[in-house]
């Protein structure tokens, strides 16, 4: 077997294989359905009911997708300059600390001032937290793969013992929670009524921001120039370690902007299970969007939907939720796979 | 007479890539003892025949025949069965094992390593000796020159007992000494009875060995002649399809000295050995010509003026200012223009646009950007006015690069670089793959930059190019510089005898 590049893929392949992607994830979930012993099409049915079949679905559908709009811009600025931050669940927390820190009372400002000062704080915070590993990647070759991974599990245990110590709320009748946001440092929903809140609009901004920042300044040229080719890059006289330094500071950033959003718009105060996995989450999100900024609002929201409709349905017809997970595996793993298959043709011989 | 059995007949061999027709219905035949040589430009469509033959590729039409019975498509076992042997230009030998477990690696099932090992040995020492082909089989094969790595691929064919063996542009890491010595023993092999066929762009080594000539232009036949019977001229004319006339380059008086190195060392990297004390002038009006067998410190002295090497000891003196730190972005303040090795690896990024790889070394200061923004309006202008001045054949500026030519690419980048009307230029193999439309292209606007007072340092591995350019040549060998010699003062042959080492003083 070998593959031989296609020059020139056209209209049928380009929709075809992901169409077909789709395809098989929908029949995966189908088949697991099944053998939970729910009808499988009623499962999908209610899947997608639940994921937008109502204004009040579709709303948490996009609640749901604003933390993975930062993560996933997060994972694609980097992925972009082949910064491989796996890390973006620490930076979430580290935003979600900074938020916590400023937003309980320490500044009493009007919310105008307020927001602004919390959220560029959790983008320092987590914008620090990437440039560790990033500086160990430029200076001495470490692994960021390995150091980012593994301070995921740092900063849990941090926020952990932040949460049981110092920023334990002494409310909260024993358990681990820090106490909650003054009402000014609240994000105010979008529509009344709804959960969803203006981070979301944040989320949307920030995609354009870094679409912008990518296609029309020299920082982007340079950060998509040393992902694609670090010598040619290195040859033209680009510092190559500073590209990965900002690239890391925006990343970091971006996946702070995660913790703040869900903070100071939704959760009100810091939790050890405030994010299911977003920063993981994230990486699908922006594998799925191949690495572009518009792409990962939507990657976000099919992603989120998903999860949401997985949810409502489980409750109605008892099949687990692990089906969410299993077909988001599933959508990502073929969508690689078709992605190839629309480049290259394979001979059998 | 009776005609000499033929071993080997191709027939119809068609092979496309996309909208690349590589092969068109080639026809092929060698015969006993016969040398044919398989000539033609860079994208003739050679390798790609050869690798048909050897099973690499699956043709998409026509035949293989060796000695009369039809070869397998696709299956290189069968080829060495039937006794074909390849020796490829990028040699597929194993750094860390032995010439003799390289030689047998293959031949012999893995779970009894030690089956006929003294006699492979006695095998290895009776071919070596028979056709000229010295090793000594306990010798790593990373320890190894290039010469000798090419002997170990030979006998890795005898060994197969390959009666037709396949050179791949065999003397492109050659000196002409170790040439000479594989062209003495493709003699033997010939005398013997075996076939070989050669591939080559090169003319006169094609007069040298081959009995048949045949010229391969876009992938179709286009003559196939008597070696005998036709000169270099002529064999030029077919393959490129026109009559070609031989660079004429006039002398140049030398002008003021633009970059000079003061017994400049720099640390070796990996395989490829660092400078050991060069001393070398770069003068206005010139082209200084390096000459070496590849792997032996062009690409320090290389990255040294591409800003990417540092000295680590020595002097580097320029006329410009370089700035506190040397880099790259250094190297081009100082006006250096750079034209790399390695167009694809280095000089331009494949999925940028033309447009993108245009600005590639300007693309954060004035007129592209101001204040971090970019002006893809003056970038695109940028781009076309390259295209148009430097010959870019492609569908427009927001064209990927990587779907342009070798040759067209390498405008690009020349462009890029002469663009500016740079006081220096280091041309790294800039012709290296490129037609010969191409080559005479990129010679012209390097020739043409001389004469307006530019200094060139032209480094290849094709001793013709840098003789007929350079007006100074020096040798490179192991790091060190041989003494300038001017134009026509040596003969390819003498300075054969410097790039093999001789004449270099061995300071310890």
């Amino acid at each position: 077997m070998r593959l031989e590049p296609v020059a020139n893929p056209g209209w049928g392949r380009t929709l075809g294989f992901p169409l077909a992607a789709l395809g098989v994830t929908v029949l995966i979930g189908s088949v697991l359905a099944m053998v939970a012993g729910a009808d499988p099409f009623a499962t999908l049915g209610l899947i997608l009911r639940g994921a937008a079949g109502s204004r009040f679905a579709l709303l948490e559908t996009l609640n749901r997708a604003t933390p993975l709009i930062f993560t996933g811009l997060a994972v694609a600025v980097a992925f972009r300059a082949r910064l491989w931050n796996i890390g973006a669940e620490a930076q979430l927390y580290a935003g979600a600390i900074m938020t916590v820190l400023l937003g309980t009372g320490a500044l009493a400002w009007p919310s105008a001032a307020l927001w602004p000062a919390m959220a560029g704080a959790a983008m320092l915070a987590g914008a620090l937290t990437l440039l560790g590993p990033a500086a160990l990647k430029v200076r001495f070759g470490v692994d960021e793969v390995v150091t980012t991974l593994l301070f995921n599990f740092v900063m849990l245990l941090f926020v952990s013992y932040l949460i049981e110590g110092p920023l334990k709320d002494p409310r909260a009748m024993g358990w681990p929670q820090s106490p909650r946001l003054i009402p000014d440092a609240r994000l105010p929903r979008i529509v009344d009524g709804l959960r969803l809140h203006w981070g979301f609009a944040l989320a949307l901004i920030a995609a354009v921001a870094v679409w912008i920042v990518q296609t029309r300044t020299t920082l982007g040229y340079a950060m998509r120039a040393v992902g694609q080719n670090r010598q040619a890059a290195e040859f033209a006289g680009i510092p190559v370690g500073r590209v990965i330094l900002w690239t890391a500071l925006i990343s970091g950033g971006l996946a702070a902007l995660a913790g703040f959003s869900e903070v100071a718009g939704l959760r009100g105060s810091l939790t050890r299970d405030l994010s299911p996995g977003f920063g993981y989450t994230g990486i699908i999100v922006a594998m799925l969007a191949l690495l572009h900024p518009l792409g990962v609002v939507a990657t976000a929201i099919f992603v989120a939907g998903v999860f949401v409709g997985a949810d409502s349905m489980s409750r109605a017809a008892g099949v687990p939720t692990y089906i969410a997970d299993i077909m988001l595996a599933t959508a990502l793993l073929t969508m690689v796979l078709a992605l190839a298959l629309t480049r290259y043709r394979v001979r059998w011989r | 007479m009776q005609a000499p059995e033929v071993v080997l007949r191709l027939r119809g061999v068609t092979k496309r890539f996309g909208a690349l027709l590589a092969n068109d219905a080639i026809d092929l035949t060698v015969h006993r003892g016969e040398a044919v040589a398989l000539l033609g430009e860079n994208g003739a469509g050679k390798t790609t025949l050869m690798n048909i033959l050897f099973g690499h590729y699956v043709a998409d039409a026509g035949s293989v025949e060796v000695t009369g019975r039809p070869l397998p498509p696709g299956n290189p076992r069968a080829a060495i069965a039937a006794g074909v042997g390849m020796v490829h230009q990028h040699f597929t030998l194993a750094d860390n094992l032995t010439v003799l477990d390289n030689i047998v690696l293959g031949t012999r099932p893995l779970w009894w390593p030690f089956a006929g090992r003294a006699a492979a040995r006695a095998r290895i020492v009776d071919l070596s000796r028979r056709f000229g082909l010295q090793v000594v089989p306990e010798h790593r094969v990373g320890t190894l020159s290039v010469g000798e790595r090419q002997r170990v691929e030979i006998l890795k064919a005898l060994y197969r007992d390959a009666r037709i063996l396949i050179l791949d542009e065999p003397t492109a890491v050659l000196t002409p000494q170790e040439a000479d010595a594989l062209f003495a023993t493709l003699r033997t092999m010939l005398a013997e009875g075996l076939s070989v066929v050669f591939i080559s762009h090169k003319l006169h080594e094609v007069k040298a060995i081959a009995d048949r000539v045949v010229v391969l232009r876009h992938g179709k036949v286009a003559g196939a002649v008597a070696a005998a019977e036709t000169d270099s001229r002529r064999l030029a004319a077919l393959m490129v399809g026109a009559d070609l006339r031989p660079v004429e380059v006039r002398a140049s008086p030398p002008g003021p000295v633009r970059v000079a190195l003061r017994s400049v060392t720099t640390p070796a990297r990996g395989t490829a050995p660092g400078l050991h004390g060069v001393d070398l002038e770069l003068r206005g009006g010139q082209i200084t010509g390096l000459a070496g067998v590849s792997g032996n410190g062009q690409s320090a002295l290389a990255g040294l003026l591409a800003g990417l090497e540092r000295p680590t000891g020595g002097t580097l003196h320029l006329e410009g200012d370089s700035g506190a730190r040397w880099t790259p972005r250094a190297a081009m303040r100082a006006g250096i223009a750079r034209i790399p090795e390695d167009r694809h690896r280095t000089g331009t990024i494949a999925d940028f646009t033309l447009t993108e790889n245009a600005i590639l070394e300007g693309f954060d200061r004035p007129p592209f950007a101001r204040l971090g923004w970019l002006d893809w309006r003056a970038a695109r202008a940028h781009a076309a006015r390259l295209i148009a001045q430097y010959d870019v054949r492609c569908p427009g500026p927001e064209t990927p690069i990587r779907l342009l030519s070798g040759g067209n690419m390498q405008k690009l980048i020349l462009g890029r670089a002469l663009e500016a009307a740079p006081g220096v230029i280091l041309a790294n193999q800039p012709v290296r793959g490129l037609d010969v439309g191409a080559i005479a292209f990129v010679h012209g606007r390097l020739l043409a930059a001389r004469d307006r007072g530019a200094a060139i340092l032209l480094i290849s591995e094709d001793l013709d190019e840098v003789m007929t350019l350079s007006d100074v040549i020096h040798v490179i060998y192991e790091g060190r510089l041989s003494p300038p010699f001017a134009r026509g003062s040596m003969t390819a042959a003498d300075l054969g005898v410097w790039m093999s080492g001789a004449g270099f003083a061995h300071a310890a």
